[in-house]
């Protein structure tokens, strides 16, 4: 899509905004967003035509609140807060702070709001709607493409969600102390599950989701100037950059999947590895290790390999054992086997493997079915490989993972 | 996760079954489609025309050659199909022991939806 006038980042940026203080002066979070929901359809249509109104946060203001007002009028139930609305002036939006001018709330409701969009009554794919459309600012429309469901659906998604929340009796405002470090860990849940829909996007149809990338780490990026002092936001936003680094070179002809240790590393993004390395050594420097950061830290551990063979295998296996310290995982556990299969060997990856075989959270996983395979065929042990990947292939529901992993399989025909 | 619920019922099962049981019938299924509306979990679906409007393609003699139905004879066909987008293979399996056909000597099968997105292992 083109947008010359770079109306939709702009709108992006501004949708927290406008949707924190329309909360704050009406209550109603669920009216209020799709009041600025509509707000920014409005924008997208009427700005590019017409050009960016001066004050374009006055501008989305006034309408979204026109839309809170019509929508209450036509609701005879709620005729008292009607009252309260109409009694406010929309003009007087002008007299506020001037739009680019530094509110100080404004920064705290991004946070606020996703705080609230990833509340724990609702499951991680309602979270991750509501984010995208509420501090996103993205259209119903377009989170649908990126999830490849009707809109429809989408739109009932989210405001299914929203009621769910409205039923909690949920306030606007940040979590309780207590509370926040357990709140926080939900946001950054959320924010990596967005960055994980879109990387794993590859391409055709899939394009609309490879957005989602771009959108997480926007949303983490915010997040971190908000919250630079906590190591985990900070690694995450690592962890994220360093990731997307190798976007170019992890996928060949016809969205063929590549292999870490088969990719053209001289197609790696250096100016995102750069930043990714610098934040997540820094933040080491000053916070406790947490599982973002350690993860952060094996990526770079990774990028900073210009070949393969020059990668420190030893020390990014001691960063999967403190990973499992940290927060232990099978998922966790099969990549320290292939590590330790690097430092030590083949078989002595296996035999860290054997240790899941009869953990219910991965056995008939095709990650294990697949670490095996290649475990197997540097172990030399062919046709217990091919079996392994044949496995994999039968139980993922990727379909480039399917076609990597069959090839892989085919590769090991009659060499036994 | 996508899931596609596979509906396979004897073809002319509905023709046998009184009024009030034909109206019950898609009583439920709109309701169950009206459920997944409301959930935002309905991806897609349609219902197929008769077996008898079948045409196959095999390969005979080294070329693709065109049958037609009917299938009468058939005790079972595909009936239709429904793509819903749930959180757990449960609620899609949930979705299609409720699906009446079953009740009726039809069958459900619930498959996985392939993605386009992978990861690099």
């Amino acid at each position: 899509m083109t947008d010359p006038l770079g109306v939709e980042d702009l709108l992006r940026e501004l949708a927290p905004q406008v949707l924190g203080v329309l909360v704050r002066r009406h209550g109603a979070f669920d009216a209020c967003e799709d009041a600025v929901q509509e707000a920014l359809l409005a924008a997208a249509l009427q700005w590019p035509e017409e050009g960016v109104p001066e004050k374009p946060r006055g501008w989305l203001l006034t309408v979204a609140t026109r839309r809170l007002t019509d929508q209450w009028r036509s609701e005879s139930a709620r005729r008292d807060r009607e009252a309260a609305v109409a009694a406010w002036d929309p003009a007087a939006s002008s007299s506020g702070p001037e739009p680019g001018e530094d509110q100080p709330g404004d920064r705290d409701d991004t946070l606020t709001l996703l705080f609230l969009c990833c509340h724990p009554a609702l499951s991680p794919p309602s979270q991750v709607a509501l984010t995208l459309r509420a501090v996103g600012g993205l259209t119903t429309g377009q989170i649908a493409r990126a999830f490849l469901v009707p809109e429809t659906t989408m739109g009932q998604r989210i405001s299914r969600a929203k009621q769910k929340i409205k039923s909690t009796g949920a306030r606007f405002g940040m979590p309780p102390a207590g509370e926040r470090a357990e709140r926080l860990r939900a946001v950054l849940h959320v924010l990596y599950l967005i960055f994980n829909e879109g990387y794993t996007a590859s391409s055709g149809p899939d394009l609309h989701r490879a957005d989602l990338t771009a959108e997480a780490i926007r949303l983490t990026r915010a997040l971190h100037a908000l919250l630079d002092g906590d190591g985990e936001v900070a690694g995450l936003l690592a962890l994220m950059l360093l990731t997307d680094a190798r976007r170019a070179a992890r996928t060949g002809p016809g969205g063929l999947l590549i292999p870490l240790t088969e990719q053209d590393r001289t197609r790696w993004d250096a100016a995102a590895i750069a930043e990714g390395t610098a934040l997540i050594t820094d933040a080491l420097t000053w916070s406790p290790p947490g599982p973002y950061q350690l993860q952060a830290a094996i990526a770079a551990v990774h990028a900073e390999a210009a070949r393969p063979q020059d990668t420190d295998w030893p020390q990014i296996l001691s960063l999967y054992r403190l990973l499992t310290r940290v927060a232990p995982n099978p998922m966790v556990t099969l990549n320290e086997a292939v590590a330790l299969a690097m430092v030590r060997g083949p078989r002595a990856g296996l035999d860290l493997l054997a240790t899941l075989d009869g953990d219910e959270r991965v056995s008939g996983h095709h990650r294990l079915d697949a670490v095996r395979a290649h475990l197997l065929e540097k172990a030399g042990d062919t046709g217990a490989a091919r079996e392994a990947y044949r496995a994999a292939a039968r139980a993922t529901t990727s379909l480039p993972e399917k076609r990597y992993l069959e090839s892989r399989a085919a590769g090991l025909n009659g060499t036994d | 996760m996508k899931y596609m619920l596979l509906i396979f019922n004897r073809p002319g099962f509905v023709e046998e079954l009184t009024e009030t049981e034909r109206q019950e019938l898609f009583a439920e299924v709109d309701s169950i489609m009206k459920e997944l509306d409301d959930r935002g979990e309905w991806v897609g679906g349609e219902g197929l025309a008769d077996p008898s409007q079948t045409k196959v393609v095999r390969e005979r003699d080294g070329l693709p050659a065109v049958t037609d139905g009917p299938f009468l004879e058939a005790k079972e066909h595909l009936a239709g199909y429904l793509t819903v987008d749930t959180e757990t293979l449960e609620r899609a399996v949930e979705i299609a022991s409720r699906w009446p056909d079953v009740r009726y000597g039809g069958r459900m099968e619930v498959r996985a939806v392939m993605e386009a997105a992978g990861t690099e292992m």
